[in-house]
């Protein structure tokens, strides 16, 4: 008997652990009950979240636009789904497609593979793919230019520096965090020749202890800006930063966001040791997809790419006090010979390479 | 060469606080008898409850905040251990179990909580952390000033000075010869007139007492927010740390400082000269390889208390 008191007990607070997560999650989707010509739209996290302060939270700005603009309530006309873990990403995926959505957004590359297979069996309905490209001819895949942020990223570093010695922190190296990677030690050497660029990657993107001992290793060894695309492990990159920065208020100790303005995180009494940000404008591009799909121009089977050139991706300017004119400068006469193309941002290292061996 | 040290040791402390602290809970619990798997969600816990009281009275507290927010993690891992110590102690369950159904329903718990105080998934970035500090006069030493007492967080001290204070209360005093007792074997310890449930009861909110310390630590001094991923396997990382330290206080301590360490190497390693032609991915898996090869070799058989992981029935053989 008393076996089996114990293992219903434990039952129950499995079943609590359960309940309470998925209500922490927030956006559970409900069967929707509209009339079947309205159109509806919904995302799919990754990990992250939809306050990610990162690219979950920026698509989802977007969708709320886009709902905005037509009027659309939200569950009804558009939807999130929270994925707590990668395995959540399939079961998402499925959930919106039997709730007779038109068109689901993927947000991030890791729902590539999924993607691909659920727009497989489901070819009626419509998909789109964040940071990746999944050839389908009901997929829509969505790609930024994230090379051109980080080159003038890499400008704004190279002329704020007076070390001579930046960094460059990644999440898990991969061909897009590559981008980000070639695009800024491009936009430096282009201003100082003999900049030196310490590259690291802490091989995840939720880890902050290790972006933490990054940070803290570069600034000892003299870096003084440093750009981050590692997600939550850029957190530790702002926490180091700020820490030096309240022991030593004169040192330049500074950070340089992404894909979202980081000015807030960056904020330390009366400081700011956020530089700059590269901006991604997920919401501008999510917002446009979702418009033309609605009004029956869905880009399916195509790679529809947001650059300097259509507002897809930009550089901050909140950081006043940090960011002077010279910067501001260098960066406008970058930017306009990369929006002209005079100036190609590298992608991969040996296209980096060849860039370098050509200034 | 010096340099390099002055780099990888403040690394390695500030790293390894929260994993000292969470690993003397552990030490705590399972030398009670009652394996504890959830000292990642008790850390879990106590890096919620000390964000969300930072973020709530951070104004209110000046920068006193962040230190009663640790104490709160504290009383809020006691209380939610609590949990662990029922259902492994009075109802006997299965220690195993119980321990990952904890580290369940702290995550869900944290961030259906944050969701309804804050209304969104992930807090904002705490206003009032902990920042490290030189320790005057010591920071002077030569060499070692600059190696031990240069931007440092007092909690790496604490978490150091406690371990002393964790061994010798374990191995010097009547309070920690019953908790080992029982540990060891419970029905001798009954027999003797130590009660077995309540001496349990004890060590498991010890555990949580100190996990969610540990928890909040991380909080304070690293991530300085709350998600979901937040404490990504630190807890599970502590728990190596009590095995690898023979389930002793300053094994687990050196154990922690030992995984520390080998993080700020594999990144500090690519300005080694020795070391920094290897590849990255090396550097990256060498804090795990060199824990396998710790506890394959180098430290010899590590026994784990003998009642540990058995429940206690009273008049049992």
């Amino acid at each position: 008997m008393k076996m089996r008191r114990y293992a219903v007990l434990l039952g129950l607070l499995l079943v609590v652990g359960v309940v309470l997560s998925a209500c922490g999650s927030g956006g559970s989707s409900e069967q929707s009950g509209s009339d079947s010509n309205s159109f509806k739209t919904a995302m799919v996290t990754d990990t992250g979240g939809i306050d990610d302060k990162s690219f979950n939270q920026s698509a989802w700005e977007g969708l709320t636009q886009f709902g905005a603009d037509n009027d659309l309530k939200e569950k009804e006309g558009y939807d999130y789904l929270q994925s707590n873990s990668a395995s959540d990403y399939a079961t998402n995926l499925n959930r919106l497609v039997q709730s007779n959505t038109d068109l689901i957004f993927g947000v991030g590359f890791k729902l590539a593979e999924d993607i691909g297979k659920v727009a497989d069996q489901n070819k009626e309905t419509h998909f789109a793919i964040i940071d990746s490209v999944v050839e389908k001819d009901n997929v829509a895949s969505i790609v930024f230019e994230e090379q051109q942020g980080s080159f003038l990223a890499g400008v704004a570093a190279a002329t704020k520096s007076e070390s001579g010695k930046i960094g460059f922190v990644g999440g898990e190296e991969s061909e897009l965090i590559k981008k980000f990677e070639a695009g800024y030690v491009a936009g430096a050497k282009s201003v100082n020749k003999d900049i030196e660029v310490d590259v690291q990657y802490a091989g995840s993107f939720g880890a902050p202890d290790k972006g933490k001992l990054i940070a803290s290793n570069m600034y000892n060894s003299g870096v003084d800006v440093i750009y981050h695309s590692a997600g939550g492990t850029g957190n530790g990159v702002f926490a180091q930063a700020k820490d030096l920065k309240n022991n030593d208020p004169e040192g330049s100790y500074w950070v340089i966001g992404v894909d979202r303005d980081q000015y807030d995180e960056g904020q330390i009494g009366d400081n700011n040791v956020t530089l700059t940000s590269m901006l991604k404008a997920v919401d501008v591009a999510v917002a446009r997809v979702a418009q033309d799909s609605k009004d029956g121009e869905f880009p399916g089977g195509e790679i529809v790419s947001f650059g300097l050139k259509d507002d897809g991706i930009g550089i901050a300017e909140t950081n006043e006090e940090a960011y002077t004119d010279d910067i501001k400068t260098a960066v406008d006469e970058w930017k306009q010979k990369l929006i002209d193309g005079d100036v190609t941002a590298p992608t991969t290292d040996d296209e980096l390479k060849a860039y370098v061996d050509s200034l | 060469m010096l340099d390099i040290l002055y780099s990888i040791i403040p690394q390695t402390l500030f790293f390894a606080a929260p994993l000292i602290f969470t690993a003397l809970g552990g030490v705590y619990s399972e030398r009670s008898g009652v394996i504890n798997i959830g000292l990642e969600g008790l850390m879990v816990i106590g890096a919620f409850s000390s964000v969300t009281f930072n973020l709530l009275y951070a104004d209110a507290l000046g920068t006193a905040a962040p230190w009663i927010s640790i104490l709160v993690a504290m009383v809020a891992g006691m209380l939610f251990s609590l949990i662990h110590a029922v259902a492994t102690i009075t109802f006997r369950a299965d220690q195993t179990v119980t321990g990952v159904a904890i580290n369940m329903l702290a995550l869900g718990f944290g961030v259906f909580m944050i969701k309804q105080i804050f209304g969104k998934g992930q807090t904002d970035f705490i206003s009032q952390p902990i920042y490290t500090t030189d320790v005057p006069f010591l920071v002077d030493i030569p060499v070692i000033g600059n190696m031990f007492f240069n931007n440092m967080y007092i909690t790496s001290y604490i978490a150091i000075v406690l371990s002393f204070l964790a061994w010798y209360v374990l191995y010097k005093t009547p309070f920690g010869l019953r908790i080992r007792a029982v540990g060891e074997h419970p029905m001798a310890a009954d027999t003797n007139g130590i009660k077995v449930y309540t001496t349990r009861y004890i060590g498991v909110i010890i555990s949580g007492a100190l996990a969610g310390i540990g928890g909040a630590v991380f909080a304070m001094t690293i991530s300085q927010n709350f998600s979901i991923s937040t404490i990504a396997g630190q807890g599970f990382m502590a728990i190596a740390a009590v095995i690898f330290g023979k389930w002793n206080p300053l094994g687990a301590m050196g154990a922690a400082l030992f995984f520390g360490f080998a993080q700020s190497l594999s990144v500090v390693g690519s300005s080694i000269p020795l070391l920094e032609n290897v590849p990255q991915v090396y550097l990256l898996i060498a804090p795990y390889v060199l824990t396998i090869l710790a506890l394959a070799g180098f430290i010899g058989r590590s026994v784990a208390p003998k009642a540990s992981g058995v429940p206690y029935v009273k008049g049992s053989r």
